[in-house]
């Protein structure tokens, strides 16, 4: 491929909304319409970021959407993006393959609250595809495991076939530093695990809430219920982030679009503490 | 002695925490212990509701049988919490089948029973009406945000 | 003003102004008659602009009407406004070419012209800091409206008359021009004579005046224009009390009031299209039917659109109340703790260009008096 000149390089440097290349390295079906792609940047040390970030992917000559990365953040040169095909852009990513070249944006947003939460007990509460955006957050809390107290994941999904990373959380049950609750809405016979919404998990949950921090993420919904069960638990709002959800077409806060009250979830967001916009999840439409 | 251990057993299940002394006593009149292996069913869809259960050990799957799809489970409950509401309501018939995932121990009270002592003493009623009314209540909350499909994917 | 700085300049000195901004390589833009209504086009000499030429303004009404004098600035504004050269409605962002050897990413060239623009009001002046500091202001700038932006020479215009729908005052954006511009001009036609008191801005504006015949101003010639702009002032259409409207607006999210515009709104967007401070846009991708090349553009976009904001199970916004309150509440509101200021410089176009008549200050005149206590 003929290297871009200098002057266009430098140009793109200037212009945030101009991609740079990535590859597809690997592809894997990760549910019916969910798969993960692992991306190389061209450009060698670009593929940095912190858990709760997301980038801008271009699939060419159809669009761009946000995509949280849903890998490990010390693994060297590598973007893991989990994506659901639910429109135009998404469905051609999910169909990219290994060698396929992607436009990659990034990384934007603000991250899950690492600092915050050290010494504390750390409950991951997680929806469907919100596993996704939360699961760099395991992989720092378990690779840096004495930093943090309690670690509990409870994770919902719609049914035993559509638990994310599956065998992932199966792996991580065996470990004996890490408490894992799953719970489907609902499932067929032979399955013998918990069925009910995930808010069920949280009073039964071990930890102590006057020292922990709850990270959420997963439909609107499901947080906001999520964050009611946590609150009934004696966990403060100011001790629960979640990352929100809108459409973007700059994630610079340029376009107007994703604009939740007076914050820009691109910008602002997506992760935010829970006392900062319980009063914007309150009103209808906003 | 049998009756008196049972009464114990019944007093100590979190679903009558703080049961005042006489209620315990007429409770426990139409308690008994049962227990069912993996697999058996504790009740089934369109059976007379003559009976619930308060969990001591293992789970139960709440199912309901969907042509072509099987039993679907739509939830699961464990020790320390309670199987059965429609004792409750006439026509007293089960809606559900209620299966053990696993070796469950349960205290199974008469329905017919405990409905005539709730008539005969409303402050029993009352008390057993306070203890329902959470159940009932956050199973429909539970219900209703299962039935919003949150998870799936909507056009 | 000072009136040791104040200079004077004729009509003829104007159109010399115009001819060496475009020998010194300029696109020269500016307000001209077209269509009915004074829009801001390419300005080929002083015969472009709409000299006795004046708009009669309310809302969902525009209507151009003679003068009595050959005033070249004698109107308030139209339904253009400069971000349609600083932040055009239409742009290219990249292009990447695709062939058996990878895929390269082209970026866009900024653009090499340099605008100049004659007659801009102090609420525009506004209006572009204010979109300054949404494009150039945060963690990254946009190096298109950069450009533009850079390479503008600004010819600001004091008003002489206020437009029916405007409330400058109201919002402090006007009328006098006080800062953002190379030169400002004030307008004098009086007695036969027609004359432009010159206030300079920068070097630039300086270095430009230096070539073109001026004088010094009068202090009669001083008064007078301060006169055009306090006669500006008194004469506002509309008027708005700006001090509370960020509170008074987001403790009423859910006043009746917004049902009550929702059945009068048509969400068609003629407001954000002509409101000065508007910036939102969206992208669309294309590619070539042999998928040798794609692309990226970005073109205006409008909050009162069904698929401005939504997640993949819908809309977030899907009535027009909800879409009206967005624009209304972001404009006046939320804008502050955005930028630290309100997106409203008061020039009234979005109460004439509304077909409805839909009045902002109405709307919030109406919240305001029946705020429920």
């Amino acid at each position: 491929m003929a290297p871009m000149p200098e002057a266009a390089a430098a140009a793109s440097a200037a212009d945030p909304m101009v991609p740079r290349i990535a590859r597809v390295r690997r592809r894997r079906r990760d549910g019916r319409d969910v798969w993960t792609l692992e991306l190389e940047p061209d450009e060698a040390g670009d593929a940095a970021f912190a858990p709760g970030q997301f980038n801008m992917l271009t699939a060419f000559g159809v669009g761009e959407a946000a995509i949280s990365v849903s890998g490990d953040p010390v693994a060297p040169g590598r973007l893991v993006h989990t994506v659901r095909a639910v429109g135009p852009v998404s469905t051609a990513l999910t169909r990219l393959g290994p060698g396929n070249v992607v436009g990659l944006r990034g990384p934007f947003g603000t991250g899950w609250p690492m600092a915050e939460a050290e010494g504390r007990d750390v409950v991951v509460v997680a929806g469907g595809l919100g596993l996704a955006p939360l699961r760099p957050v395991l992989y720092r809390l378990l690779a840096e495991r004495d930093r943090y107290g309690k670690v509990v994941l409870l994770c919902g999904a719609r049914s035993p076939d559509e638990i994310l990373f599956r065998r992932e959380l199966e792996a991580w049950r065996r470990r004996l530093d890490i408490d894992i609750a799953v719970t489907v809405d609902h499932a067929l016979g032979d399955w013998r695990g918990q069925v009910g919404v995930v808010t069920t998990l949280i009073p039964r949950a071990a930890f102590d809430p006057r020292h922990a921090i709850a990270l959420v993420c997963g439909p609107e919904i499901m947080m906001r219920f999520a964050i009611a069960a946590l609150g009934d638990a004696k966990v403060a709002a100011e001790a629960i982030y979640l990352s929100m959800e809108r459409n973007m077409k700059c994630a610079l806060g340029w376009c107007g679009h994703c604009q939740f009250g007076p914050v820009f979830v691109c910008r602002d967001g997506p992760v935010f503490r829970y006392d900062r916009v319980r009063s914007l999840l309150g009103v209808k439409e906003l | 002695m049998e009756i008196h251990g049972l009464e114990s057993i019944v007093r100590e299940h979190p679903f009558f925490a703080g049961l005042e002394e006489r209620f315990g006593t007429l409770v426990s009149g139409c308690a008994k212990n049962v227990r069912f292996e993996a697999g058996q069913y504790l009740l089934h869809e369109g059976e007379p509701a003559d009976q619930f259960f308060l969990l001591r050990h293992g789970r139960v799957a709440l199912q309901i049988a969907s042509p072509g799809r099987g039993a679907v489970t739509f939830q699961t409950v464990g020790e320390g919490e309670i199987v059965g509401v429609s004792w409750l309501i006439p026509p007293y018939r089960w809606t559900y089948d209620a299966k053990a995932l696993e070796l469950v121990r349960a205290i199974a009270m008469d329905a017919a029973c405990l409905r005539q002592k709730c008539e005969a003493d409303h402050d029993l009623g009352y008390d057993m009406m306070k203890r329902f009314m959470p159940v009932l209540i956050q199973r429909l909350q539970a219900t209703r945000i299962q039935i919003l499909d949150v998870y799936g994917a909507h056009a | 003003m000072d009136a040791a700085r104040e200079t004077v300049v004729t009509v003829e000195g104007l159109e010399a102004m115009i001819d060496l901004l475009k020998r010194r390589g300029y696109r020269v833009v500016g307000p001209t008659v077209r269509d009915q209504a004074i829009v801001y086009d390419d300005v080929a000499s002083l015969a472009s602009l709409p000299a006795g030429w004046t708009d009669e303004q309310d809302g969902g009404h525009y209507r151009l009407a003679r003068r009595d004098d050959d005033a070249l600035f004698g109107y308030a504004v139209g339904p253009h406004s400069w971000k349609k050269f600083l932040h055009p409605p239409v742009l290219r962002l990249w292009h990447a070419e695709h062939d058996a050897n990878g895929v390269r990413v082209v970026p866009e060239p900024v653009a090499a012209e340099r605008f100049a623009f004659i007659g801009v009001r102090a609420c525009e002046l506004h209006a572009i800091a204010i979109q300054d500091r949404v494009l150039l202001g945060g963690a990254a700038a946009d190096p298109h409206y950069r450009a533009r932006r850079d390479g503008a020479f600004i010819v600001a215009v004091n008003c002489g008359q206020a437009g029916g729908t405007c409330f400058c005052t109201s919002m402090n954006t006007g009328p006098k021009a006080d800062s953002g511009f190379d030169l400002a001009l004030t307008e004098l036609v009086v007695a036969g004579e027609h004359l432009f008191v010159v206030e300079t801005g920068t070097d630039a504006g300086r270095a430009v005046l230096a070539e073109l015949p001026h004088r010094a101003a009068t202090p009669a010639e001083c008064e007078a224009a301060k006169a055009v702009v306090a006669r500006a002032a008194a004469g506002m259409g509309r008027e708005m009390r700006a001090d509370d409207l960020h509170d008074l607006l987001l403790r009423n999210l859910d006043h009746p009031r917004w049902d009550d515009v929702a059945e009068r709104c048509l969400t068609c967007g003629n407001c954000t299209m002509v409101c000065p401070t508007c910036f939102c846009t969206s992208v669309e991708d294309s590619s070539d039917l042999a998928g040798g090349e794609t692309a990226r553009a970005r073109r205006w976009d409008s909050c009162f659109t069904m698929d401005f904001s939504y997640i993949h199970g819908g809309s977030v916004r899907p009535t027009a109340r909800a879409r009206y309150r967005q624009w209304m509440t972001h404009k006046l509101a939320t804008w502050f703790d955005q930028f630290g200021t309100s997106g409203c410089v008061g020039c009234g176009r979005c109460i004439t260009w509304c077909p409805v008549g839909i009045d902002i200050t109405e709307e919030v005149q109406a919240i305001r008096a029946s705020e429920p206590r």
